[in-house]
């Protein structure tokens, strides 16, 4: 019974921020954004926190932001569990690219493809780079628009105020 | 044991509807964005602006609020253009309720009714979008539905009436300013991967897809019979195999004379491909594309990039640092062969070359040429590209000899040591700018571009960037007098110089100075600075940033389509923000 109740608490809290938009993955599998969280059966509070970031093969800044979240994301996940999602807003020109650019960058984070713009504009971004950061639950805390040098740092700030 | 089962039931259902109804207050989200940008503009003798024709101030704003709740999400815009900023289309002068939509979408069938963005395969056949930045809006306002029968099998259907600025959506069949046709389109896309299982986790991957779209529009010509029903087609494959990758779509359009294809009754074809290769390090990708009379706008008098249902994809590059995206190529809509070929590699870590932290390379080539055009036969006379006719034959293989653009650049991107970080690009550029910008007479632009963009790390939240930036034009007659109407051909050509600093303050301030120098342009007073101060202050998702100084002439590109800015002088004002 307790079990049972426990079921329905559950359900009740299970509050995501994140929209139910359908994107793909880099190998062209489909990835329900709204599960980003519901991936662990043990239920979504063992998740560790996810940070999204939308970017473009395009956009000079996004690939200076990607380029730092690289260089520290293995030291923040060692340490926070962090896990990255950086969503691509290329359109057909440049979808095919953005795979080989990825990997020839050497980036670590997952990648996903918002081919038709659906979750840029579910979540209002209006100009990349535009970062959010989810707590286990999926509830958004941060958001940061624009990058310059060191703004990661005030990300991982954010991030370690979830622990 | 029964009471306690009846218990546990009574308890369920309880708090089962409690937990929905609790759901569906909490799950409920409402979320938005506004933006206004606002210019104050000035009189400057200095760069030829004598006169603001009454314009003192222009504003863009918009404002946008959605709804969702689990499988439901609704939406609505507003826009304002009071008036439209300078270099944006007059027509957009206006306020009011821009786009509105409500979908629900419970994973098997999906239904938006109101205003649509989508786009099927490439969108060779069908793309509806927005992009702010170019006061570009061609939005389907209708129905569409999503049907998701199986795993891995995607349906799509479309049907309605595109937006064109201001204008009502109802049908006004004879009015003369406004006889939009009706687009439908069907799309399905199969997955193979997904839905059968013995491919699911097979390292060969493939999708397959197809569309059909098509327009009925009314014909007001009283010179041409336009066809009323005109259709296009398209099929792609997607596949991948380990580090491979190589997709394809081709698209044929019926004849549909129109204003853009000077009224002949060719049909239309797209074939575009890219072959990539990609492990950690290193990315190779080659894409090619044909096309030649693609165009598809909803009304076939439409002109610039009004009413389009389709988006022919550039495939160049596209670049971010202001001298080498002062010519961007934008795609030529009644035909082009292009190519381009792309490696990004990464010398690693701890390499002699690659130092503590990797040296990242990339090198970008791209090529557009004209498709050739050969006369045909018409009532006994040879003709080519003539009204009414069927224009001319075109060999699917040939490659003309008129270039339209070419794109050579090697980029290199170095973290030297913990507070510095060095990119630099060196450029190689042909830009027809006769046909692309319609120029008539002005010879190509063919010019050696490079920058260097430094940034020094300060302190923790501190640091300061530079940027410097040259163009050199080759074969511009400098010295040679211009009379007064050719001069005009002139304007922002010959070398430039460029020079940035910016100081910030991560998570919130930046200030910036730049300036811009025409000091090689072949007529001497063109030869202006164009200098620019900006402030910027960012909290979490609200941007402000104030700039004043001079813009020069140009043209801004997003996604492959261009609006030419004109030179300006003044104050700009951005808010942004979103929640």
């Amino acid at each position: 019974m307790a079990a049972v109740l426990f079921a329905f608490g559950l359900q009740a809290q299970q509050k995501s921020d994140l929209p139910n938009v359908t994107l793909k993955d880099l190998n062209g599998k489909d990835v329900n954004v709204s599960s980003l969280f519901a991936n662990n059966k043990r239920g979504a509070t063992q998740n560790g926190p996810v940070v999204l970031t939308f970017w473009a093969t395009w956009c000079g800044p996004c690939i200076k932001e990607h380029n730092a979240l690289d260089e520290v994301y293995a030291d923040w996940q060692n340490e926070t569990g962090v896990k990255i999602y950086a969503v691509s807003i290329d359109d057909s020109r440049t979808t095919a690219k953005v795979k080989p650019f990825v990997e020839g960058k050497g980036w670590d984070f997952e990648v996903l493809l918002d081919v038709n713009g659906d979750l840029k504009r579910a979540m209002n971004v209006n100009n990349p780079p535009h970062t959010f950061l989810f707590d286990g639950k999926g509830k958004m805390v941060y958001q940061h628009t624009g990058y310059w040098d060191g703004a990661e740092d005030e990300l991982y700030e954010e991030i370690l105020k979830l622990k | 044991m029964r009471k306690h089962i009846l218990l546990t039931l009574a308890l369920a259902l309880t708090f089962g509807f409690k937990a929905s109804a609790q759901s569906f207050l909490e799950n409920s989200q409402v979320n938005g964005s506004f933006q206004t940008d606002a210019q104050y503009y000035m009189l400057d003798n200095g760069i030829g602006i004598d006169n603001l024709y009454g314009k003192q101030l222009g504003l863009n704003g918009f404002g946008k609020v959605g709804y969702s709740n689990g499988n439901f999400s609704a939406g609505i815009r507003f826009e304002a253009f009071l008036p439209e900023l300078n270099g944006f289309r007059q027509e957009l002068n206006g306020v009011g309720l821009a786009n509105f939509y409500a979908t629900y979408d419970n994973g098997f069938v999906g239904v938006t009714v109101g205003d649509i963005y989508d786009q099927f395969g490439n969108g060779l056949v069908f793309r509806t979008y927005e992009e702010w930045s170019l006061g570009m809006d061609n939005a389907l306002r209708g129905v569409r539905t999503i049907v998701r029968p199986i795993q891995g099998v995607t349906l799509k259907g479309v049907y309605g009436r595109q937006r064109y600025f201001w204008a009502p959506y109802n049908e006004r069949e004879f009015a003369t300013d406004d006889y939009r046709g009706i687009v439908r389109g069907v799309d399905g896309e199969w997955d193979l991967n997904q839905s059968i299982p013995a491919m699911n986790e097979s390292e060969f991957k493939m999708t397959l897809g197809g569309s059909f779209v098509s327009k009925k529009q009314y014909d007001q010509s009283l010179f041409y019979y336009i066809p009323e029903n005109v259709g296009a087609a398209a099929g792609r494959v997607n596949m991948s195999y380990g580090r491979f990758a190589f997709s394809t779509e081709y698209a044929y359009k019926i004849n549909d004379p129109s204003a853009i294809n000077n009224f002949i009754y060719k049909e239309g074809q797209a074939l575009m491909s890219s072959l990539s290769y990609s492990q950690k390090g290193l990315g190779v990708v080659l894409q090619v594309k044909r096309t030649d009379n693609m165009s598809f706008k909803s009304q076939y008098t439409a002109l610039q990039n009004d009413l389009d249902i389709n988006f022919i994809p550039p495939i160049n590059y596209t670049h971010t640092h202001s001298l080498p995206s002062m010519y961007t190529y934008s795609t030529q809509p009644n035909g082009e062969m292009a190519a381009q070929f792309q490696v990004n590699y990464t010398i690693p870590k701890g390499t002699v070359l690659g130092g503590k932290y990797g040296t990242k390379l990339s090198l970008n080539m791209s090529q557009v040429n004209d498709i050739v055009r050969d006369s045909i036969m018409d009532h006994g006379q040879m003709v080519i590209n003539k009204k009414g006719t069927l224009g001319y034959a075109s060999d699917f293989f040939a490659v003309s000899d008129h270039r339209f653009f070419r794109d050579i650049n090697f980029e290199i991107d170095k973290k030297i040591s913990k507070d510095w970080h060095v990119t630099a690009q060196y450029i190689n550029l042909y830009y027809d700018i006769e046909t692309i910008e319609g120029h008539a007479g002005a010879p190509p632009v063919q010019a050696n571009i490079g920058f260097l963009d430094v940034t020094y790390k300060i302190n923790k939240r501190q640091s300061l960037r530079f940027e410097l930036q040259g163009l050199w034009e080759r074969e511009v007659k400098k010295g040679y007098v211009y009379d007064e109407s050719e001069k005009k051909d002139y304007q922002k050509r010959g070398d430039w110089a460029f020079g940035l600093l910016e100081y910030s303050i991560t998570p919130h301030w930046s200030i910036s100075i730049a300036d811009k120098w025409n000091y090689g342009n072949p007529v001497p007073e063109f030869r202006d600075h164009y200098f620019t101060g900006t402030v910027t202050y960012i909290h979490e998702a609200t941007r402000i940033m104030l700039s004043g100084g001079r813009q020069s002439e140009g043209v801004v590109c997003v996604g492959g389509v261009c609006r030419t800015v004109p030179a300006s002088s003044g104050v700009s004002l951005t808010v942004s923000t979103s929640f």
